[in-house]
């Protein structure tokens, strides 16, 4: 059993044991640290940069970031979810998200980032991208418009499924999600709708299909408690199950 | 060159395969051979080649599709791609470019009437001080003129293969004005070996580390320092050079590697004789390609001598050699970690740190990597002493550094400066005109104004990797920073959203900034877009993206000022050409 050791966060000391970041201190803590691209069951990744705290004048991830004896981190600070919501307007003027018609509504981590962090508009002009919609697959639905390159299903389907059917193609602005197939569509992968894969995508980019309405709309995860709430309920329970696992 | 597009056969693809051992660090290698004969890498190939190294298709289509030089559709058998600098903006690419597409009936990036030719355009090809430049299937091409369109177009109209083109067309200025300890230094093959090895390992670190060496990449870590971290970190090591030259303005590698290849060379094999690897990659960037011939005939050189290979220098069980391994067009692969995924065939993108490369570096082994000038530095401390670096320069930045000047001078090219030079002093000698502000670093660095030509060339006040555009009071410097942001957004990886998105944004921004759709109100969105990439951005791309935005907006507000729109009619801006604020 590794050694229990603490640091400081908001003023909070915060128990972790050695190998652990600060996301997963935080969250075994039950302090929130905004996130999309972090998830308890894969490999930390960095990539959404929204879980960004300060330690010692430097902004750093979170998630990436090993927990030292000792830190001193700030996370809930005014600057710090200024910066956060300007990193939400990126993702939402980069895609094409239409939240009031779109099913994954109340239960999608990137709108309810935008209830938590307040977001109520941007100062961006929009994209407007044309991104291929894949409805090959008879379980999985694709949709392009809602990716946010978190590549928790690129993880997912490595690390949790053991198979490769996500990547990420392109380069920069025209960066796109891309299937292991000669045709380049989903429904000529291996994709299984109990794969981790088809599961994990915090927006609506993938969706199991024929489930869409099951929960109505006011009775969804978010509807009834906050992001941050659900959040630290849902990876407690993942990150005590990985230790007791691991 | 090579065989029409589109006529590849399964035959072609196997026996191109079968040169290929199947190890995933010999991919891009096999993409670029495909690119080469096809002038794509077609889907069958895509296919066979995942197969050849068991990797999942989608992998090898996520790297496909990120190198701008290579492509999933057909480009022309002539492909011309034009370089976007700044300075070959200024030195006439524009008329160039138009010539180009008339005679082909062409637009840039787009489909072109003529299947046989395409013309788009690509980063800074490292040419500044002999544009317009352009590559021609990826062989660089300088000091682009009338005449030698017209004699580019009458070759590719009677149907001559690259390879067959004259010489001339291809051949290359040094340009180098103002040589240095480091220029001027004569190193006969081995002989910084022979006197290292008179000593210990330990010695020639000691050696470094009194020099005070500092990385020429421009971050400045100390060498000595890197190479003590590498030799104790136990594994199996790995030395890397990093010729990726991306930076825009900055061609001095190139003249390194052409004149001064043994002494790249030998610090690298002083490298892995202090660390202990037994393979060493050289990174060329693809730009560069046609200096290989000149390195591997210098590699084969040195092997016949006994300077790599087994018992180097008679040294019993020090085994070493070097690969040269070619970019693709990715301005990303200079950042080291990024470098070590692009040669382990995955796409390249900064990884997480800690850890550093110096200890998790290639396959998760210790690995040195070093720039091209600091490889050459190394052999002459280890041949002159650490005086030899010490004899110039000042007390926290010894020696001398390599600059690549460009734009506004009478004498574009290489010089050598000891560290502490004056901005004043480095203008007067280049015979800069009336020049009223230069980037020092390139687009990531700095932009100064004559009131700080009096700052000096160091890692503690201006800090390059050796790039120094000069502009006089004509041009635009809403045109050059335009361009710059062009550049960031073309090159940014995609991985974190500030840059990905912030790089775009950007660009978008001061296009409708020069077009006059701007209106001063929207002045903070663009301060704040370059705050949060500066911040949050997960590599050095990102954080300095929006650094020729910021420190324009902070040292010469008065271009903004004039180019916002007054009445919100939309008009086009006027041209802001550059005044001395004093």
């Amino acid at each position: 059993m590794s050694k229990k050791t603490r640091l400081v966060i908001d003023g909070q000391s915060v128990p972790f044991c050695e190998g652990q970041t600060i996301m997963e201190a935080a969250l075994l803590a039950g302090i929130y640290i905004p996130h999309l691209c972090y998830h308890p069951l894969l490999q930390p990744h960095g990539s959404c940069r929204l879980c960004i705290v300060e330690i010692e004048g430097k902004i750093l991830p979170a998630c990436t970031t090993p927990a030292t004896s000792g830190l001193e981190v700030a996370n809930d600070t005014e600057l710090l979810n200024q910066k956060r919501r300007t990193l939400l307007q990126l993702l939402f003027v980069e895609g094409n998200h239409c939240c009031p018609s779109c099913e994954k509504s109340g239960d999608c981590e990137l709108q309810a980032m935008g209830y938590w962090l307040r977001m109520l508009d941007s100062p961006f002009p929009r994209f407007f991208p044309r991104r291929k919609l894949d409805a090959s697959h008879p379980e999985v639905l694709l949709d392009r418009d809602r990716c946010i390159f978190c590549e928790r299903c690129v993880r997912a389907s490595r690390e949790l499924d053991g198979k490769e059917v996500f990547a990420l193609g392109g380069r920069g602005i025209h960066t796109r999600l891309i299937v292991n197939a000669p045709s380049g569509l989903l429904g000529d992968t291996n994709l299984a709708s109990s794969d981790h894969a088809a599961r994990i995508c915090p927006t609506g980019a993938l969706s199991v299909r024929k489930t869409a309405f099951h929960t109505p709309i006011g009775a969804r995860s978010y509807d009834r408690e906050t992001l941050a709430k659900v959040t630290i309920r849902r990876a407690a329970k993942l990150l005590n199950g990985k230790e007791r696992n691991g | 060159m090579g065989s029409a597009s589109g006529s590849v056969t399964k035959q072609d693809t196997a026996d191109i395969l079968a040169r290929y051992e199947s190890d995933p660090f010999l991919l891009l290698p096999i993409l670029q051979e495909f690119q080469d004969r096809f002038h794509f890498v077609p889907p069958q190939a895509k296919e066979a080649i995942a197969r050849h190294l068991s990797l999942p298709l989608s992998h090898v289509e996520g790297v496909v599709g990120f190198y701008h030089f290579l492509s999933d559709e057909p480009r022309g058998e002539y492909e011309i791609l034009l370089s976007d600098c700044i300075i070959d903006h200024f030195r006439g690419r524009e008329s160039i470019r138009q010539r180009l597409c008339d005679q082909f009936s062409t637009r840039t990036e787009s489909a072109q009437a003529d299947a046989r030719v395409s013309i788009r355009q690509t980063a800074c090809t490292g040419l500044c001080d002999q544009g317009p430049a352009a590559l021609v299937n990826g062989y660089a091409i300088a000091a682009l003129d009338v005449q030698r369109v017209e004699q580019m177009v009458a070759l590719i109209r009677c149907h001559i293969p690259v390879n067959q083109w004259p010489e001339t067309l291809f051949q290359i200025e040094s340009n180098i004005r103002l040589p240095g300890p480091l220029l001027y230094a004569d190193l006969v093959p081995g002989k910084a070996l022979e006197r290292a090895f008179q000593e210990t390992p330990e010695a020639l670190l000691t050696r470094l580390e009194r020099s005070g060496l500092r990385g020429r990449g421009g971050a400045g870590f100390p060498t000595g320092m890197k190479w003590r971290l590498c030799r104790e970190t136990p594994g199996e090591h790995y030395l890397v050079c990093n010729a990726d030259e991306g930076e825009p303005g900055t061609f001095k590698d190139r003249e390194l590697l052409r004149h001064h290849a043994h002494a790249v060379l030998e610090g690298m094999t002083l490298g892995a004789w202090v660390t202990g690897a037994a393979e060493g990659y050289l990174y060329l960037r693809g730009e560069y390609r046609f200096l290989r011939p000149v390195l591997e005939q210098t590699l084969r050189e040195r092997r016949k001598a006994g300077l790599l290979g087994e018992d180097i220098g008679g040294m019993k069980g020090f085994d070493f050699d070097i690969t040269i391994r070619l970019g693709a067009g990715a301005y990303i692969c200079g950042e080291e970690s990024a470098l070590l995924e692009s040669l382990q065939g995955n796409r390249p993108r900064p990884r997480n740190r800690p850890p550093f490369p110096v200890t998790h570096g290639l396959r998760g082994q210790p690995t040195l990597v070093n720039n091209v000038e600091t490889f050459a530095a190394v052999t002459f401390i280890a041949l002159h002493g650490s005086e030899w670096l010490r004899n110039d320069g000042t007390e926290t930045s010894p020696g001398s550094k390599l600059l690549s000047i460009s734009g506004d001078c009478s004498r574009p090219g290489i010089y050598e400066f000891p560290f502490g030079t004056s901005i004043h002093e480095i203008l007067d000698t280049c015979g800069a005109q009336s020049p009223m502000g230069v980037q020092v670093g390139g687009p990531s660095g700095n932009f100064i104004t004559p009131r700080e030509f009096t700052r000096r060339l160091a890692f503690d006040d201006l800090s390059t990797g050796g790039s120094f555009m000069i502009f006089n009071g004509e041009r635009d410097l809403l045109e050059v920073i335009e361009n710059f942001t062009r550049f960031f957004a073309r090159e940014s990886c995609g991985f974190c959203t500030p840059c990905r998105v912030g790089t775009s944004l950007q660009e978008r921004l001061i296009k409708d900034l020069r077009q006059g759709k701007m209106r001063k109100e929207e002045l903070p969105t663009l301060q704040q877009l370059g705050r949060i990439m500066a911040t949050a951005s997960h590599c050095g791309l990102g954080k300095t993206a929006a650094n020729p935005v910021m420190t324009t907006l902070e040292k010469a507000p008065q271009y903004y000022q004039r180019a916002f729109v007054q009445t919100g009619s939309g008009t086009t801006a006027q041209p802001c050409p550059m005044e001395n604020p004093e």
